[in-house]
């Protein structure tokens, strides 16, 4: 673990938030307020403000500042993915939701459909956990390339299933 | 010395090329061996299928190749479980009759033109070839390839596996331990590279376990095992992510194509630990993204709050899940497996069968010898090293102990990793013992001093593994422990081939047994009863036996059966209990609403073969009892004084069973008045026999093991022949065509079937 640690905070090394302590969470708090603000209640800045005197932040507020941060470092392609994933959690919500109301009645289908959401989901998880620079130490043998055609072979036999499996 | 050293030992680089080679002729060897080694019983007796379910394999087998691929898929087999039948490709497990049809497909490809039942008989040694070389590519990645050949060569020969895997066992085991090591030689590359790709490999892997044995439950709990226990050891990585999320995504979908499994894999509880890991491993993954996204403080605060959620949220999940019945619980063969007193108490059918019994400690010696006592030191090596693969040879280790205790046939799940282990063992007792220089004493010296600097520099994990190797360095001691060694092996390979030889190589369809003067002499009364039920009665005759038999009638006598090995319907079992443990006048109702042509029983009284029906009765009894609890007794089978008795002291229920009366009936006029003898059981016999009212003996083999009888029809005027003997008195006993009429309100009185 602690190799690890070492090894994100390296990659980090450019960002300045980890080695300012306090001042900086509400500063970058700050930054994505306009988006949390709409999202999330009022009430939760004055908790924030009155939190970090004890040296906690609520929840609401550090997932925020993750956001924001979120925002500024992740790499164009890398973002792509996350809407990619975003989307395919969107449609396997949906396909749940409409299984919950209408019924499972050819459950092979749904579970075709839904296991193929799922397993894109995590392929493109794997392939965006290969492919981030930060991991490099511990995807030796894992070029991005290389990262990419487990990604074409894994989906390939996955929809190969899956269009057996919906007849 | 350092002259023969430098000939003999060159700079490993420069060798590598010949290691190769000699790896791969080793290698060939191994399998060579492990083939040969299973050949005895084709030797002895003759290219003939084992067993019991082999037949069954064995028959689909020849459906298959006969009838083409989609056909078997939609086989509705009408000559079992008359008169339900079986929906027998939904049914089965279709890997091991696919694999040999493709062999023999792909032999006839190449001119190649080979019998089925060649193929079939010789499948199991040849995959035992291969589950050498699986498990030399799993112990490789373990240690190292000296270590790897070491198990295969262990695995090639040891006795455990042998058991389900001599020629002629066509059973799903046979290629199932190849699948399995090869499965976890995948599932081990993947975690070790991170890579999808070999995670996919494992999942088609799987899906080939699935399609080819029920045993593949064992690799869906254990790989969940693993990944679980290396989170709580805080070895999550993006590596496990990927392998654990591609296998399981990829490996669900693949199982779930398997008729047989169907939607299992999402509805019972045993495969709910894998996706119960599934989901934690996809939170660990998020949490560990945030990690690198928050400073730590923020970061335990945003923990607690996911972690209170998620638990209110999985915890409500799975009370809703279980209250709605969408997870199935538990079936009666896992309860089994942690409550060893469970089946015998609530499922008689599952503790009948032998190899459900739980195991004797010795046979852990007879089936694995020494490698049972270098297994505990192999695992501890692992502990020494503890990388992530060697937590799952312990996870595993300690798995496979636990249940091959709990049931004899789960030896085979412990042989693989006890040969890995003691695989370990013995090649690190050998690159210690067999380095030809002896450490420098000034070395030892200064190997002791850098021992004490690291010793106190030492922040974490096990101090053993911390000490510098320095080496033995006396001669003596280093020839002392090679030889024992070598004897040892040497022992181990003897005892490997005699177990081989005398305890797994009998067919048991063929029985062998030593003359007075030491020839051998064979008895063939199976295959005698067997080919005269095929040539003496009509094509749809039904034959009635206990389900034992019901695939050997099936492949052998092609004839229909009631039940068979296949117990899938247990009230169809427990009506031909009844049958054989009712009285002649319960009984013939029964026979007649099956529509029962002959009933066929196994008696070993004349021979002293122990395995007969009057031996299997009493859990004929007690699943009957299972079901009819007011008509069958248990107790009622035993004498006042609570024996299990056959003899004059039998009880009247006893007596009256139709297997009491099929199995003895005639028997005492083989003997002078008074002597007639069980020699299975070694009681006395009453001199006057059983009467059977309602069927002709209609054959009995040779050596009196097969007695077939004829389940007689109604007379001219409809009576039972009960009814007939019980009105003349016993005048003309038997005798067709008597006067009475039939007391009519019987037939409608009982209710038999389901």
């Amino acid at each position: 673990m602690a190799r690890k640690n070492a090894g994100n905070a390296a990659a980090r090394g450019t960002t300045p938030e980890p080695s300012a302590v306090r001042p900086t969470t509400p500063n970058t708090s700050v930054e994505p307020a306009p988006k949390a603000a709409t999202t999330t209640t009022t009430s939760s800045s004055p908790s924030t403000s009155t939190v970090t005197l004890s040296a906690n932040s609520s929840p609401l507020a550090v997932a925020g500042a993750i956001w924001g941060k979120y925002q500024k470092d992740t790499p164009q392609r890398t973002k792509l993915i996350d809407v990619f994933m975003g989307f395919l959690v969107v449609v396997g919500a949906v396909q749940f939701v409409y299984c919950v109301l209408a019924g499972n009645y050819p459950f092979n289908a749904f579970l075709a459909g839904f296991a193929a959401t799922v397993g894109q989901f995590v392929l493109t998880a794997s392939l965006r956990i290969q492919t981030n620079p930060a991991n490099k130490t511990e995807f030796s043998s894992v070029s991005p390339e290389r990262a990419f055609a487990d990604f074409v072979f894994g989906s390939l036999t996955l929809h190969f299933f899956c269009v057996n499996f919906i007849n | 010395m350092s002259t023969v050293k430098s000939i003999l030992f060159k700079d490993p680089a420069s060798t590598e090329s010949a290691r190769t080679i000699l790896r791969v002729v080793i290698l060939l060897t191994i399998a060579a061996a492990a083939v040969a080694s299973r050949l005895f019983s084709v030797i002895r007796f003759e290219s003939i299928i084992h067993e019991f379910d082999p037949w069954f394999n064995f028959r689909a087998s020849k459906y298959l190749v006969k009838n083409g691929f989609f056909d078997f898929w939609n086989w509705f087999d009408d000559r079992t479980w008359y008169p339900l039948g079986r929906v027998t490709g939904g049914t089965l497990y279709p890997g091991l009759m696919v694999t040999s049809g493709a062999i023999w497909h792909a032999l006839r490809m190449i001119s190649l033109p080979v019998d089925i039942r060649n193929i079939c008989v010789l499948l199991a040694p040849g995959f035992s070839g291969l589950t050498a070389f699986a498990t030399y590519l799993f112990t490789k990645e373990m240690k190292d390839s000296g270590a790897g050949l070491l198990a295969a060569a262990f695995m090639g020969i040891a006795p455990g596996y042998i058991s389900r895997s001599v020629a002629g066992s066509y059973d799903n085991e046979a290629i199932a331990i190849f699948l399995l090591m090869f499965t976890f030689y995948l599932w081990i590359k993947a975690a070790k590279l991170g890579s999808a790709m070999w995670g996919g490999l494992c999942a088609l892997f799987y899906f080939y376990m699935v399609s080819a044995w029920g045993g593949y439950v064992f690799i869906t709990n254990l790989i969940p095992l693993h990944v679980f226990v290396l989170i709580l050891m805080g070895r999550y990585s993006g590596r496990i992510y990927v392998a654990y999320s591609s296998w399981y995504a990829l490996g669900t979908l693949a199982s779930m194509q398997v008729p047989f499994v169907g939607f299992l894999p999402v509805r019972t509880s045993e495969h709910m630990a894998a996706l119960g890991i599934f989901g934690l491993i996809q939170l660990v993954a998020f949490v560990d993204f945030l990690r690198g996204q928050v400073p730590s403080k923020q970061f335990n605060t945003l923990l607690r709050a996911l972690v209170i959620l998620i638990t209110v949220v999985a915890f409500t999940g799975l009370v809703t899940l279980t209250v709605t019945g969408v997870i199935a619980p538990w079936s009666g063969r896992f309860y089994s497996l942690w409550d060893t007193g469970y089946a015998k108490i609530h499922i008689p059918i599952i503790a009948s069968v032998s190899e459900h019994q739980p195991t004797a400690w010795p046979s852990f010696f007879f089936d694995l010898n020494f490698l049972i006592w270098l297994f505990p030191a192999g695992v501890y090596l692992c502990f020494r090293q503890l990388r992530d693969e060697h937590v799952f040879i312990i996870v595993y280790s300690v798995m496979a102990s636990y249940f091959a205790g709990v049931m004899v046939r789960l030896m085979l799940t412990l042989t693989p990793i006890v040969c890995v282990a003691a695989a370990i063992a013995v090649s690190s007792i050998f690159d210690t013992y067999l380095e030809i220089d002896s450490p420098e004493e000034q070395e030892e010296d200064d190997s002791k001093k850098s021992k004490k600097e690291k010793v106190k520099d030492t922040t974490g994990g096990f101090l053993s593994s911390k000490a510098p190797f320095i080496g033995i360095y006396s001669v003596s001691s280093k020839v002392a422990v090679v030889a024992a060694f070598s004897v040892y092996l040497i022992l181990f390979v003897l005892h490997c081939t005699w177990v081989t030889s005398n305890a797994y190589s009998s067919p048991s369809v063929v029985l062998a047994s030593r003359m007075p003067d030491g020839s051998q002499h064979i008895i063939d009364d199976f295959r005698e009863a067997y080919y005269w039920l095929r040539k003496n009665t009509p094509y749809d005759a039904k034959i009635m036996s206990w389900w034992d038999y019901g695939y050997q009638i099936g492949g052998m006598a092609d004839r229909t059966t009631l039940v068979d090995n296949n117990t899938w319907n247990n009230t169809h079992i427990a009506t031909v209990g009844k049958a054989m443990a009712s009285s002649e006048e319960v009984s013939y109702d029964i026979l007649r609403k099956h529509e029962v042509d002959y009933v066929l029983v196994i008696f070993g009284g004349l021979l002293g073969y122990s395995g007969d029906d009057i031996n299997k009765f009493l859990w004929m009894v007690r699943i009957a009892e299972g079901v009819w609890p007011a008509e069958v007794q248990e107790r009622k089978f035993f004498t006042s004084r609570g024996e299990y008795k056959i003899d004059a002291e039998a009880t009247d229920t006893m007596k009256n069973s139709l297997m009491y009366k099929m199995s003895y009936y005639k028997y005492p006029s083989l003997f002078p008045p008074g002597q007639a003898q069980d020699r299975v059981r070694g009681a006395r016999l009453p001199s006057e026999g059983p009467v059977l009212h309602t069927l002709d003996e209609a054959f009995t083999s040779e050596n009196w093991i097969v007695r077939i009888y004829k389940v007689k029809d109604l007379d001219e005027f409809g009576r039972d022949h009960f009814a007939v003997s019980a009105f003349e008195g016993g005048k003309k006993k038997g005798k067709k065509g008597g006067l009475a009429g039939r007391a009519g309100g019987k037939r409608g009185r009982r209710v038999v079937r389901i």
